[in-house]
């Protein structure tokens, strides 16, 4: 008999305009001591699915048909089976541990109510198993720790602890929601061979809901992919990574970077543009394109960055070194890669380029003049003029109340302040059409638009000013893998043709190497390495380099 | 989407808050409410015949006529005449008028200071956040009614006891809008530390946009709807406030009656029986802040997308 | 630091405000006698002079002579505390132990008839200033029904420097009236704090992240998100403290009770400034007092901040 079984599972968001069917007719069987992975982008309705099994669905979303049957229970049938399953036989880990524990409770104290709701145990005794269980998940002094508040715990260690509290009364069935995505590379590894060790050791079915390829490559027996509440394909994972029988699944798995190899171009199955990269930059015909001349167009000095606390009183907390003498030239024309993992001080290192931010010590040099120290305002402007910045959150980086129109314009108008508005018009009909919007684009708000949609958006407002420097902080890893693709060309085609210069940040290495000539790599705000990509990959010179290289979750991995 | 052209009116017609605004009874009702007060505050002349203000029209004989329907009712006096036989209905219409002018001035006097203030102290930060702040907390540690009290006993004490009854409302306006700006202040400050570090903010920075431009072009807009919400609930506060302190008998003075006068003065009927001089205006009061705080609190609702 | 700030403001108060002897000899004194006056009074003295002495006799309780009633202003004080205090008390009382149930039961029933009814009402609450309360309640209960008294304290038993209507029949009567009437403002305030609250944090990730590790819906409401709930609600019944005590300022003009509030109003009628400034004093006082237990308790409640303290100090 199977364990969890999924029958017709519809869904539907009964929302104002229009009703949104988040699963359709959804099919999926899971087996003890499998991991499945749900697969697909956002929208895809892979966290429905998970929190229909819990019955957890947000308002105003609702199961309207099919059934779910635990170890022969219809979770549906009646609506007290639920409350007797949740957390004795399925157990739910959600994506931020930040804010999925109590935070004015202990962790203990969180355990032993778990335990006791479950099981009829006596404080002692469900002290004892709540340690034993922070053991196994791999809290060290599980008993010391015990009485500690979760604000006490890393990010790692608090989603060991939410482990260890969706385990602690032995569930069969474990819906594991992106449990990695919150977390750096080398703790997501640690996490995920955790779930793979206690699917073993106890037997469990895992429902492991992620957008990651890597991550399913490297730890699902099965996957599931969906898009847009279908279930499109499910099968043993190598089949589906390697032989994918639909198109859907074709185009998801070509859009992710490949971690072994560089290649030109991302192929985009779904709709492959006729003519790319040539009649398509309207733009080049404004552009007064700079020769690239074999120079440092970017000399980062000794640059170092502390954060002063101190200002408040309250906190005695010690000033925070976030970047700590870092050097490294770009040259121009090139595609110059910073990576590292959070808090390495990559960002702080962009907004001190882009001038955000100053620096504590050491200087940066823009075309031979130290842009660090430049007083007028005026001066300011032409540097202002040659360094522009995409970045991560299309949500913020573009001002709601403004028209797109509006928004473009707003750097045209100020560093061309003799232009006519009739010409801006066509400058802004020029600069979305490079960035493959249409004209009409212009008389909407951002609101109306995608996330990939947005990031064109900012990319028209940077490539308003002509600049010579880009410098792009993590500007697809809000995206889905698809549209990362996109995006990426499109970076990749404007700097060919228009002889840009990129500062690329991302955490996210396989998109590095298919971007950079030259990376950067961070920890701590201190520079391990720079190197050449490909001797990057092939040659890390050092350890944590290599570390970063062996943890990160390779789709290629599959074929081993 | 479609390629209809998105005039403002078909923008406002298709946005969220239209449409939870037709879904709303409460908010309907009582923007018809406030429009008709509004309405019948300000064309006062035209809604009634009766002046009260007029000496000439007033009659001691129509003294203490009971509201219409009682039994020594006079059809001519909807609600009845007070001590000195104006018409009740007329004088509370002309008082309102008096609240909501004071109400509408004081809080647009505590908005513009408030996130004036507020704005420019968390886009800055720094020394002068840290004064503005500690300011507020200062002056948030004193209730607004003692400090409107505070405010008029001290101008009480610099103008002369001639000029006060002219300068009276003035002094009110200030001394409700003084006591309620740190509200606006907190508020559009915290909004604006959250907007601040969005990227719009960096990037129109780094295209060279100066910063009092971003601080009115950029974040203002976006930091206008909480702004809003405390203003629509600081109108309805400033009223009670202008009542409470007409009430204490430190505001407008009995000459130009405002809806606390009237109240004030129509208490020393209450034990004699002659209810009506401060029942019916208490209750246009509370009908009007009512009225107002329903509003308030349906757009708090709406456009506070944490609670949808 | 606010203690100084509103000590300064009260001390400007009492100088810069209208000329101080005029207000304490008539018409007729000649020149010479008012220089002298000016002189044992100390006002010739340098300001910082004479800001230290009001600092120093403020922090002894002395605050002059009242020029209306010709009597010192600690006396007046000392005289009204007590009534003041017991009315702030009770009303305090009142309105965070049911503000804090009715907003806790609206906060969990989001719908639900008896909800919408507590909130339709709460809201006409905030809408209803307290002097019409207190009207309506002087009309309904003293005026037509003539079950509770419209004015004034009833009996007082003094003990010592305290005087009390705690213990008489008609003092407890008394206070019924203007401590209903006072409470219902901030009442209603707490509800719809506590409630925004409450609502707020059932649909945090931890609210649900227990509610999958099949937790009690009981052991949600009252464990996990009534604790978090109430954190900020310390803040609110330390500001409502405070706010009581302006308030009651209303609530004693309305039923005459003899309370530091009437003392007050009559004092800003009259330019009365010994008594606004010792008012003022007193209530920054308060305010000061009452922010510093508003931290303690913050200290014992919420964990993060007490790990944060202690990590500091060891």
């Amino acid at each position: 008999m199977t364990f969890l079984k999924i029958n017709n599972l519809s869904v539907n968001y009964e929302m104002r305009r229009e009703t949104v069917y988040a699963a359709k007719k959804v099919n999926i069987n899971v087996e003890k001591g499998e991991i499945l992975g749900l697969v697909g982008e956002s929208g895809s309705g892979k966290s429905t699915v998970g929190n229909a099994i819990i019955n957890l669905i947000d308002e105003p979303g609702k199961v309207s048909g099919g059934s779910i049957i635990l170890d022969g229970t219809d979770i549906y049938e009646n609506p007290e089976n639920i409350l007797k399953l949740r957390g004795k036989k399925i157990g739910l880990i959600f994506q931020d541990p930040q804010t999925s524990l109590n935070p004015i409770l202990t962790i203990g104290e969180q355990l032993i109510e778990t335990i006791q709701t479950h099981l009829k145990l006596s404080t002692e005794e469900s002290k004892n198993r709540a340690i034993n269980l922070l053991k196994e998940v791999g809290i060290k002094d599980a008993e010391k720790r015990f009485d500690n508040y979760p604000h006490q715990f890393s990010g790692g260690m608090r989603q060991r602890v939410v482990i260890s509290l969706a385990l602690c009364c032995e569930p069969e069935l474990l819906i594991a929601d992106e449990p990695t995505t919150a977390l750096d590379v080398s703790i997501q590894s640690q996490i995920l061979d955790l779930i793979k060790k206690l699917t073993k050791e106890r037997n469990l079915a895992v429902i492991l809901i992620t957008h990651d390829m890597g991550v399913i490559s490297e730890t699902t027996d099965r996957v599931a992919v969906m898009k847009n509440g279908d279930l499109v394909e499910i099968g043993p994972t190598k089949e589906i990574l390697t032989k994918p029988k639909e198109i859907y699944t074709k185009a998801l798995v070509s859009s992710v970077p490949p971690t072994n190899k560089k290649i030109d171009r991302f192929k985009i199955i779904e709709k492959e543009n006729k003519s790319q990269g040539e009649t398509n930059i309207k733009i080049l015909n404004r552009w007064t394109k700079k020769e690239i001349i074999n120079q440092d167009l970017v000399k980062v000095k000794n640059l170092s960055k502390t954060f002063d606390d101190s200002f408040f009183i309250e906190s005695t907390k010690n000033s925070v070194m976030a970047v700590d003498d870092v050097s490294f030239n770009i040259k121009e024309g090139e595609s110059f890669g910073l990576v590292g993992e959070s808090g390495s001080g990559k960002s702080t290192i962009a907004k001190m380029i882009v001038n955000l931010y100053s620096p504590s010590a050491g200087d940066i040099d823009f075309d031979n003049v130290c842009i660090t120290k430049i007083n007028s305002s005026k001066e300011m402007m032409k540097f202002r003029k040659q360094i522009q910045m995409i970045f991560q959150d299309p949500y913020s980086s573009l001002n709601g109340r403004l028209k797109v129109k509006d928004i473009v314009a707003e750097p045209i108008k100020l560093h061309n302040s003799s232009i006519s508005s009739k010409e801006i018009d066509s400058y802004i009909y020029d600069l979305l059409e490079s960035v493959e919007l249409t004209q009409q684009s212009a008389e909407r708000y951002p609101h109306e638009f995608s996330g990939g949609q947005r990031q064109r958006i900012s990319i028209a407002r940077a490539l308003a000013t002509q600049p010579r420097l880009l410098v792009c902080d993590e500007p697809t890893s809000a995206l889905d893998v698809s549209i990362q693709a996109q995006i990426l060309n499109l970076l990749k085609d404007l700097q060919e043709q228009l002889n840009l210069t990129i500062l690329f940040i991302s955490h996210d290495l396989p998109v590095v190497r298919q971007m950079c000539d030259q990376i950067a790599v961070l920890k701590n705000g201190k520079l391990c390495e720079v190197s050449k990509t490909e001797e990057l990959f092939n040659k890390p010179s050092h350890e944590y380099t290599k570390e970063l290289l062996t943890l990160m979750p390779k789709i290629e991995s599959i074929y081993n | 989407m479609d390629n209809k052209k998105l005039t403002w009116f078909n923008r406002v017609k298709d946005s969220d808050i239209y449409y939870s605004f037709i879904k709303s009874p409460t908010a309907i009702v009582s923007t018809f409410i406030l429009i008709l007060i509004f309405f019948c505050s300000f064309f006062v002349e035209f809604v009634t015949p009766y002046n009260p203000f007029d000496p000439s029209s007033l009659s001691l004989m129509d003294a203490f006529t009971p509201p219409s329907w009682t039994e020594d009712g006079l059809a001519k006096f909807i609600l009845g005449t007070d001590g000195q036989g104006r018409d009740m209905f007329a004088t509370i219409l002309y008082g309102s008028r008096i609240s909501l002018i004071v109400g509408f001035s004081a809080v647009i006097f505590a908005l513009v200071l408030g996130v004036g203030l507020g704005l420019s102290a968390g886009y800055f930060g720094g020394k002068y956040e840290m004064i503005v702040m500690r300011l507020t907390d200062v002056q948030l540690t004193v209730p607004s009614i003692l400090m409107a009290l505070l405010v008029d006993g001290i101008a009480r004490g610099i103008i002369s006891r001639e000029l006060h009854d002219e300068m009276a409302i003035y002094v009110l306006i200030f001394a409700i809008g003084i006591s309620e700006w740190p509200q606006f202040a907190r508020v559009s400050r915290a909004a604006t530390l959250v907007e601040k570090n969005k990227d719009y903010v960096s990037a129109s920075t780094i295209i060279g946009v100066s910063n009092l431009i971003i601080m009115f072009k950029h974040i203002l807009p976006n930091i206008l709807r909480p702004v809003l919400v405390i203003g629509t609930i600081g109108l309805a506060l400033a009223i009670i406030a202008e009542a409470t302190l007409s009430f204490l008998g430190v505001g407008v003075p009995p000459t130009t009656p405002s809806l606390g006068t009237l109240i004030r003065l129509g208490n020393d009927f209450l034990f004699s029986g002659e209810w009506w001089i401060t029942f019916f205006p208490a209750i246009f009061l509370v009908i009007l802040a009512f009225s107002i705080n329903l509003l308030g609190d349906w757009m708090r609702d709406t456009l506070n997308p944490k609670l949808n | 630091m606010v203690m100084l700030v509103v000590a300064f403001v009260s001390f400007s108060l009492f100088n810069f405000v209208g000329d101080p002897i005029n207000n304490m000899v008539g018409e007729e004194t000649s020149d010479e006698e008012r220089a002298e006056l000016r002189e044992t009074l100390g006002l010739t003295d340098p300001i910082y002079v004479q800001f230290s002495r009001f600092v120093v006799n403020a922090s002894k309780g002395e605050f002059g002579i009242s020029y209306q009633l010709r009597r010192p202003v600690s006396e007046l004080i000392s005289e009204r505390l007590p009534a003041t205090i017991e009315l702030v008390l009770v009303s305090a009382l009142i309105a965070l132990v049911s503000g804090t149930l009715l907003g806790v039961y609206t906060g969990i029933n989001r719908k639900g008839f008896l909800s919408d009814a507590i909130l339709a009402i709460s809201l006409l609450g905030v809408s209803l200033p307290t002097f019409v309360i207190g009207i309506l309640f002087i009309y309904l209960f003293a005026v037509i029904l003539g079950v509770l008294p419209s004015f004034g304290r009833g009996e007082v038993v003094s003990l010592g420097y305290w005087s009390t209507g705690f213990l008489t029949l008609s003092g407890l009567k008394a206070i019924i009236l203007p401590s209903v009437t006072l409470s219902l403002f901030q009442m209603t305030y707490i509800i719809r704090l506590v409630r925004a609250e409450m609502m707020e944090i059932l649909q945090t990730d931890y609210i649900k992240f227990a509610r999958a590790r099949g937790i009690s819906e009981k052991s949600i409401h009252y464990k996990h998100a009534l604790k978090n709930g109430l954190i900020p609600v310390i803040t609110i019944a330390g500001i409502n403290i405070g706010t009581l005590i302006a308030f009651s300022i209303i609530t004693e003009t309305v039923f005459q009770w003899p309370g530091m509030g009437f003392l007050f109003i009559q004092a800003v009628q009259f330019v009365d400034i010994p008594i606004m400034s010792a008012y003022l004093v007193f209530i920054a006082f308060v305010f000061v007092m009452i922010n510093f237990i508003v931290d303690i308790l913050y200290y014992f409640i919420d964990p993060r901040i007490r790990v944060k303290a202690e990590a500091v100090s060891g």
